[in-house]
């Protein structure tokens, strides 16, 4: 990094070259007004407001965009500056209303502060008016134009940030004004209501709605998606009014629709449990809780080990999970624990276990912006996991190469350099054509291949099948663009894979994920920034959750329940004998209660109702002999049990998630729990106690974690003075340890990474006469997968209140069913109704649904099959017809 | 084909043109020509022709300039010169046939003048014309002589053997030559044109890009059209020497989607040369290549500006960036760029045909060679000129274009279009060039040149440009977008009486910080007609104020129209006619505006009879009249 020297205002001042004179001047502490320029935005130079005079330079050039170099000298409060900036400043006002005592925006305003810092006291021009309309169309904040000092802030942040442009500058001279494409509202525009360009805005043209400040803020981790932001809550009378991101967080500040505007709302939905309830008479009536808790700790005391199962919450923290694991391993006795990892990354962990031995982003989420080549592999970024969307934004205006790889025309196709539509469940085939490309034109990586991995000759041996006429035939992608997404990755440097549940959820879903690995192995993609394979997990806390044992298999930090030395370290740590049995996966769990195997389930945080395949033999969790159920919502599965035990939600309580790049962060309780509701780690330790175990008198949750760490090596280091000064990524063995961004650096963690040769499977459940159609699921932006907390917040149902067939046009006339209409979506399961959407997102063949809505519960008709090895199932791929609704059955 | 293959090819083509033994006829049909009706003078001439059954030959060609005199038709005879005719109709297309074609009359009494060696009785010599005497014609050297469409015309005319002599300069040796000719942009700025090249030429990068700039946006200003019309090969024989000089690869050519002829002529030009080798890869053999696209603009005037041309090439909105980094650092697609108006490429193809020096004999000391401006206002010859550097506004305005007509009074000339100074009739000896312009308030601009007289008032025409450049501010900044609206407002209340006494100085600080403020020339320039209205008239801006008078009579809501009762003769026409029914008066009454009714349309001035001329316009003053009207009579005995 070279350093250079000018002199700003007689003071001499080092700066790093390539910063601009605006930026020279604020690292120095030298404060330059501006109302456009914006740390997360290129240089703009409009407001005119930081002219400076530098030596030897005609004008009065902007500090905003002028590059600092060595040896200028640069004056910053000249009287020629000061009178342009004092004009600029009056003209804006003479523009402005001047009601800043109502204003959404009184004391937080940069026009105000501005005007101030200027001495702005007299008005010498006309006052004029644009009188425009303000739009409220969008539910979480108001856009007034009159306000508007056309800083271009939400512009640029929307386009250049986002990468959406939902909205620019628009018409000419005074008439220029922010707006949508054909000057309408913003619902009706691709918004995607974000608010980044509220929480940019200077002045009050953008502001949320009924906003009032928060008398107290509390830093902690968005309980949304894996990415793990950093928000804040803001607090005002023991209520969270509001959220805004944290600049130190992995999302450096941005965040999505539901993580600023969907939280709040939900914490104080007046439908929280905030009682327990036990069923009697067949109605759930309240309780209390030595009532519930007995009843509970009493009940579960009376099954053996194999009938009795545990289902922890991925959207817990790691405390939590780990007392919830400890709970059914040490008191219950079994292994038969589990959470819905199993149905989004149960074949990341086996597939990248078996070629790398670590089913975890190999990388950190802020390297994906400086990657030369991006492969976005069944992964709807933008709606699933926004803010690792915007990386991928970034990267591209960065002049990175994107390949997407997809299906379905997602927002990300709009950004690709080429996108590979190819038909659901043929990854394997469409990524070893790749690699096949790769080794014909010797694009690989020998040396790397030499060094670092293993059985690559079985590999090759294993693309023989797989030339391009074969992959054509089976992904339905012209040979070429097979060849040039290969081209493009294998020569574009550093890439990085990209995969979400498009890859995994396959009845050959951790086939998927091998090939993956494969491919990066063989081009020496990994163990450097910006490259790696990088599963992006779904939930808050699903990473943690698998990290602390909250599987059938493993004990905390993946060591094998198998393995007799590391059963004896746990019998040892936790003074009891374990269960040496790995237990049942989630879907067998659920399998086995249906046939009364299992008896009874203590449920934590899920929605099987609604989120397990062919979700209708869910309702027979009813007649199981003892279902408990532990939710901050009487959700569509709470709805079945036996006890009902009301938790606190994530801003109630204290602990840690573990985001999708293995950062640990702490979660700070911002308010007491509502009404009489409990934390998570509380509950599972009353019944743990009250069943007369010893071992859960946790008084805090950084007790926990003090255990955690004890007897988890890669979260060794982790404590929660450490946590205190950000997040730290496992492994993490030690307090010096400052935590691993990268994985495979040197070694892979199973030594060599292990080359697995692959053959095509087909999806066990294909179209033909009956069912000739795909169906793929997957989500909204504006949801969050069963809707217990999303369908409660009012404004996300405004955005996107239903379900909706996405189906193509081409399919659609042949069926005769117009946009907006009601189908019926059948399968061999069973059948749901939804309304139609009319679309080319979706190819010739292939309908999408979500499944966050239970008027339309999508996943009555999934097909259960599941991956031999991972269990997940198949919910990318089953074979549906679609009828109008109200037409007759088969015509 | 070899490029001496070529040019022999295209010379015995042009000379069997010249020596033909066919009567040529020669029609001026570019868009001005086709606005005067040229196109269906075409028509006639073709049917003529038909009904005696002459075989000619018509050629269409570009604008000579002269647009006072289209559309214009020139003849030439074997052996004879070519004799041009100015606003011919299809009336008198029979008669020209006729009498000359037919019968060897060459009607002097139609004819504007000859062209070419040889003389004819009776019609001077064209060049030899006031309008054109002044007048030196490097870029416009083939406009209105050559059939645009055909490139051997401009072959034959020397065209392109500058670029053979440039592919056999080395490109720095090209640059130099640039330097040494003195040439300075013609889109304004008036930067060194050989200087701005080797920025580029030296940037670091293997991919640049070279624009050609033809966004030509002036209200009133035709010179790039013009010369795309009537040569556009001149254009892009200076981009393929600027391409080959810089080290450009990829060229552009963004032009205004309004000017479909001059659009498609260029589509035929770059065919043409691709076709003859002149333009793609490895061309003449000399490992250069180049290629040209065309880029429509969709009629921003702020797109004229060149980072605001470029986003707009990039398919973003079309706004100006802060500059640094340059063009020639980070331009189009954040490639070194250098981008010319067409003038200066048209200059180019010149200067590498003919020399630097013979192009640096032209001109004064710092602007060298000539400049082509829009001569159009209040004068009696407007056109298209062509001028050397140097030359005085007073012999554009009174020689080249004849004057102001009516016998008005010179009030001002307004030069560089509407972001343009305007300089009072105490600096008509002023030479044009860069340095002397801006010095006066004004600038070269691209080269509109409009004239103005007495009935112009300064405070409602600066009004009428600044409310130009308001509208087309792309409002990126604050002192552009809010600071032209502010002053706008201000002119607004003047002109109709509500200027307060301290309008004026605010008016020019305001001005003078916008100039400072603003983020591109737009706003630069855009207060240069107030400055400059306020700079030499601020005696029109007081009168306005102090004494609600707007001398030139144009600012309506100053203006007062009355009958004079010592000539109304009682007519009732003006009372008729008057929309509003202002006028009271009856037979043989002395008519009286209601002023309270009156909007001011002058309708009433318009029908008066002119051997009454009763109704008279004033500003600033009453003028007495009765309350009421009064009979004929007893108006004259009092």
């Amino acid at each position: 990094m070279e350093t250079i020297r000018l002199t700003i205002d007689g003071q001499e001042v080092e700066a790093r070259r390539g910063v601009t004179v605006l930026e020279a001047a604020q690292a120095a502490g030298i404060y330059i007004p501006t109302l456009c320029s914006d740390p997360d935005l290129e240089p703009y130079g409009a407001c005119r407001l930081c002219i400076v005079e530098i030596e030897g330079m005609r004008g009065l050039p902007p500090a905003c965009t002028t590059p600092a170099a060595d040896g200028m000298v640069v004056h910053t409060e000249t009287p020629a500056v000061n009178k342009v900036r004092h004009t600029t400043v009056e003209l804006l006002i003479a523009d402005h209303p001047s009601d800043c005592l109502t204003c959404p925006k009184n004391q937080q305003c940069d026009l105000q502060k501005v005007a101030a810092y200027l001495g702005v006291t007299q008005q010498r021009f006309r006052k004029t008016t644009r009188l425009l309309p303000i739009d409220t169309s969008n539910p979480f904040f108001d856009r007034d134009l009159n306000y508007c000092i056309l800083c271009g802030k939400c512009v640029r942040i929307c386009d250049e940030v986002l990468g959406v442009g939902a909205i620019t500058l628009a018409f000419r001279g005074y008439a220029s004004k922010v707006a949508t494409f054909d000057d309408g509202l913003l619902l009706d525009s691709n918004c995607v209501s974000c608010g980044e360009c509220v929480a940019h805005c200077p002045v009050g043209a953008l502001a949320v709605k009924d906003a009032k400040p928060p008398t107290r803020e509390v830093a902690t981790t968005c309980p949304y998606c894996g990415v793990g932001c950093g928000i804040y809550l803001g607090i005002r009378h023991e209520q969270v009014i509001g959220v805004r991101g944290n600049r130190e967080g992995v999302n450096k500040g941005s965040l999505c629709v539901k993580g600023r505007f969907g939280i709040a709302e939900f914490i104080h939905h007046p439908e929280r449990l905030t009682t327990p309830l036990i069923r009697r008479n067949g109605e759930l009536t309240e309780a209390s809780w030595d009532e519930a808790l007995d009843l509970v700790a009493s009940k579960l005391a009376k099954y053996s080990p194999d009938e009795v199962a545990v289902v922890s919450s991925a959207k817990c923290t790691n405390e939590e999970n780990y007392v919830i694991q400890k709970l059914a391993r040490v008191v219950l006795g079994t292994n038969n624990v589990d959470h819905c990892a199993r149905l989004c990354h149960a074949s990341t962990v086996a597939g990248l276990g078996q070629s790398f031995g670590a089913g975890a982003m190999t990388n950190s989420i802020n390297e994906i912006g400086d990657a030369g080549c991006i492969l976005a592999i069944g992964t709807n970024t933008t709606s699933a996991h926004p803010v690792i969307g915007l990386q991928v934004v970034k990267a591209v205006r960065n002049g990175a190469k994107l390949i997407v790889a997809n299906p379905r025309q997602i927002d990300l196709v709009r950004l690709a350099d080429l996108w590979l539509s190819h038909k659901p469940g043929t990854d394997v085939a469409l990524l070893m054509g790749m690699m096949r490309v790769i080794v014909d034109e010797g694009l690989l990586d020998s040396a790397f291949i030499e060094a670092r991995c293993e059985n690559y000759d079985a590999f090759k041996e294993s693309l023989k099948s797989f030339d391009l006429d074969t992959v054509e035939g089976i992904t339905g992608v012209a040979k070429d663009r097979i060849a040039e997404a290969a081209r493009i990755y294998a020569t574009n440097k550093p890439s990085s894979i990209l995969y979400a549940m498009g890859i995994t959820q396959h009845s050959h879903g951790t086939d998927n994920v091998i090939a993956t690995a494969n491919l990066a192995m063989l081009t020496g993609n990994i163990g450097q920034p910006s490259t790696g394979v990088n599963p992006l997990r779904g939930q808050n806390n699903v990473q943690g959750a698998c990290d602390l044992g909250a599987l059938p298999n493993v004990y905390p930090g993946y060591q094998a329940v198998a393995i007799p030395a590391i059963r004896e370290k746990f019998e040892a740590a936790w003074g009891c004998s374990l269960n040496p049995s790995p237990g049942l996966t989630l879907t067998e769990i659920f399998e086995a209660a249906c046939q009364r195997q299992i008896k009874a389930i203590y449920l934590v945080g899920e929605n099987p109702v609604l989120s397990e395949p062919c979700a209708h033999h869910m309702e027979e969790l009813k007649e199981m002999d003892f279902f408990v159920v532990q939710d901050i919502f009487l959700s569509e599965t709470a709805q079945l049990a036996d006890v009902v035990l009301p938790a606190a939600s994530f801003a109630e309580k204290d602990g840690t998630f573990t985001n999708t790049e293995r950062r640990v962060q702490r979660v700070r309780k911002a308010i007491e729990p509502v009404g009489d509701s409990k934390p998570d780690w509380w509950i599972t330790c009353q019944i743990a106690r009250r069943m007369g175990s010893q071992g859960f008198d946790f008084e805090h949750p950084s007790q926990i974690m003090g255990e955690i760490t004890s007897l988890t090596p890669s979260y060794g280091g982790i404590s929660y003075s450490r946590l205190d000064n950000g997040g730290l990524q496992w492994p993490c063995p030690t307090e010096e340890h400052p935590g691993t961004p990268i994985l495979h650096t040197r070694l892979f963690t199973r030594g060599k990474g292990r080359f697995v040769p692959l053959g095509y499977k087909p999806s066990m459940e294909l179209p033909d006469s009956e069912y000739p159609l795909i169906l793929t699921t997957g989500r909204s932006l504006f949801h969050w997968h069963t809707g217990t907390i999303t369908r409660r917040v009012k404004g996300l149902n405004i955005l996107r209140g239903e379900e909706l067939v996405e189906i193509n046009p081409e399919d659609a006339s042949t069926l005769g069913v117009a946009d907006g209409e009601m189908v019926r979506v059948i399968s061999r399961r069973g059948e749901v109704v939804a309304k139609a959407r009319v679309t080319e997102v979706s190819p010739v063949g292939v309908v999408f649904m979500t499944f966050h809505f239970a008027e339309s519960p999508t996943n009555i008709i999934t097909n259960p099959a599941l991956d031999p090895v991972a269990k997940i199932p198949e919910y990318k791929v089953c074979a549906v017809r679609i009828e109008r609704n109200g037409s007759s059955a088969r015509s | 084909m070899t490029f001496d293959e070529i040019r022999s090819r295209a010379i015995s083509e042009w000379e069997a043109l010249e020596h033909s033994d066919k009567p040529r006829i020669y029609i001026g049909t570019a868009t001005c020509g086709r606005a005067s009706g040229a196109l269906t003078v075409l028509e006639a001439i073709k049917s003529e022709l038909a009904k005696h059954s002459i075989e000619a030959i018509i050629i269409q060609v570009g604008c000579i300039g002269l647009c006072y005199a289209e559309p214009l038709v020139d003849i030439a005879k074997p052996n004879r010169p070519r004799i041009s005719y100015s606003n011919v109709t299809p009336e008198i297309v029979p008669q020209l046939i006729e009498d000359y074609i037919v019968n060897d009359n060459p009607r002097p009494d139609l004819a504007l003048g000859t062209i070419g060696d040889g003389s004819v009785d009776g019609i001077p010599k064209l060049f030899e014309l006031p309008m054109l005497k002044p007048q030196v014609r490097i870029v416009l050297r083939n406009c209105g002589l050559i059939d645009p469409r055909n490139i051997n015309h401009y072959i034959a005319r020397g065209g392109y053997s500058g670029l053979v002599r440039a592919l056999g300069m080395r490109p720095e040796e090209v640059i130099e030559e640039i330097k040494k000719s003195g040439l300075r942009g013609r889109g304004g700025a008036g930067f060194p044109t050989g200087q701005k090249w080797e920025f580029c030429r030296k940037s670091p990068g293997k991919v640049k890009y070279l624009i050609c700039n033809a966004d030509e946006g002036d209200p009133g200003a035709f010179m790039n059209r013009s010369l795309l019309e009537g040569d556009p090969h001149a254009v892009l024989e200076g981009m393929l020497i600027g391409a080959y000089a810089i080290g450009a690869t990829e060229g552009y050519i963004y032009i205004r989607a309004e000017y479909p002829l001059a659009i498609e002529r260029l589509k035929l030009a770059l065919h043409q040369v691709e076709d003859y080798g002149l333009l793609g890869d490895n061309i003449l053999g000399s490992n250069f290549s180049f290629g040209i696209t065309i880029k429509q603009g969709a009629g921003a005037f702020v797109c004229g500006e060149e980072t605001a041309l470029m986003a707009s090439i990039e398919g973003k909105r079309g706004m100006p960036r802060p500059r640094p980094p340059f063009p020639a650092q980070s331009g189009l697609w954040g490639k070194p760029t250098n981008i010319n108006n067409v003038g200066t490429w048209g200059h180019v193809s010149a200067i590498l045909q003919r020399g630097a020096d013979w192009y640096a004999g032209y001109g004064s000391e710092k602007s060298k060679g000539t400049k082509v401006f829009a001569l159009a206002g209040k004068v009696n010859r407007t056109g298209l000129i062509e001028v050397p550097m140097g030359i005085s506004l007073q012999e554009i305005i009174y020689e080249v274009g004849g004057g102001i007509p009516d016998g008005k009074q010179f009030k001002a000339v307004q030069t560089g279009g509407p972001s343009g100074g305007f300089l009072p009739a105490s600096l008509l000896n002023l030479p044009v060039d860069y340095e002397e312009l801006t010095g006066a308030g004004s600038i070269m601009g691209s080269g509109g040149m409009i004239v103005m007289d007495e009935d112009n008032c300064m405070v409602e025409t600066a009004k009428f440009f600044l409310s130009f450049t308001q509208a087309e501010s792309c409002g990126k900044c604050v002192p552009c977008r809010l600071g032209t609206k502010q002053m706008l407002d201000i002119l607004e209340d003047i002109t109709k009486g509500e200027g307060k006494p301290e309008d004026i100085d605010l008016l020019e600080d305001l001005a003078k910080d916008v100039v400072a403020g603003s983020l591109c020339a737009l706003g630069g320039t855009a207060p240069n007609p107030v400055l400059t209205a306020v700079r030499y008239f601020r005696d029109e801006y007081e009168e306005h104020i102090i004494n609600k008078r707007c001398r030139a009579l144009a600012c309506l809501p100053l203006v007062s129209y009355y009958i004079d009762p010592d000539k109304c003769e009682g007519c009732l026409i003006c009372a008729r006619n008057c929309p509003e029914e202002a006028i009271a008066g009856g037979k043989r009454m002395v008519h009286v505006i209601d002023q309270s009714k009156c909007t001011k349309c002058g309708t009433c001035l318009d029908v008066c009879p002119a051997r009454f001329g009763a109704v008279i316009k004033v500003s600033g003053e009453e003028f007495p009249v009765p309350n009421e009207p009064i009979p004929v009579k007893k108006a004259r005995k009092e």
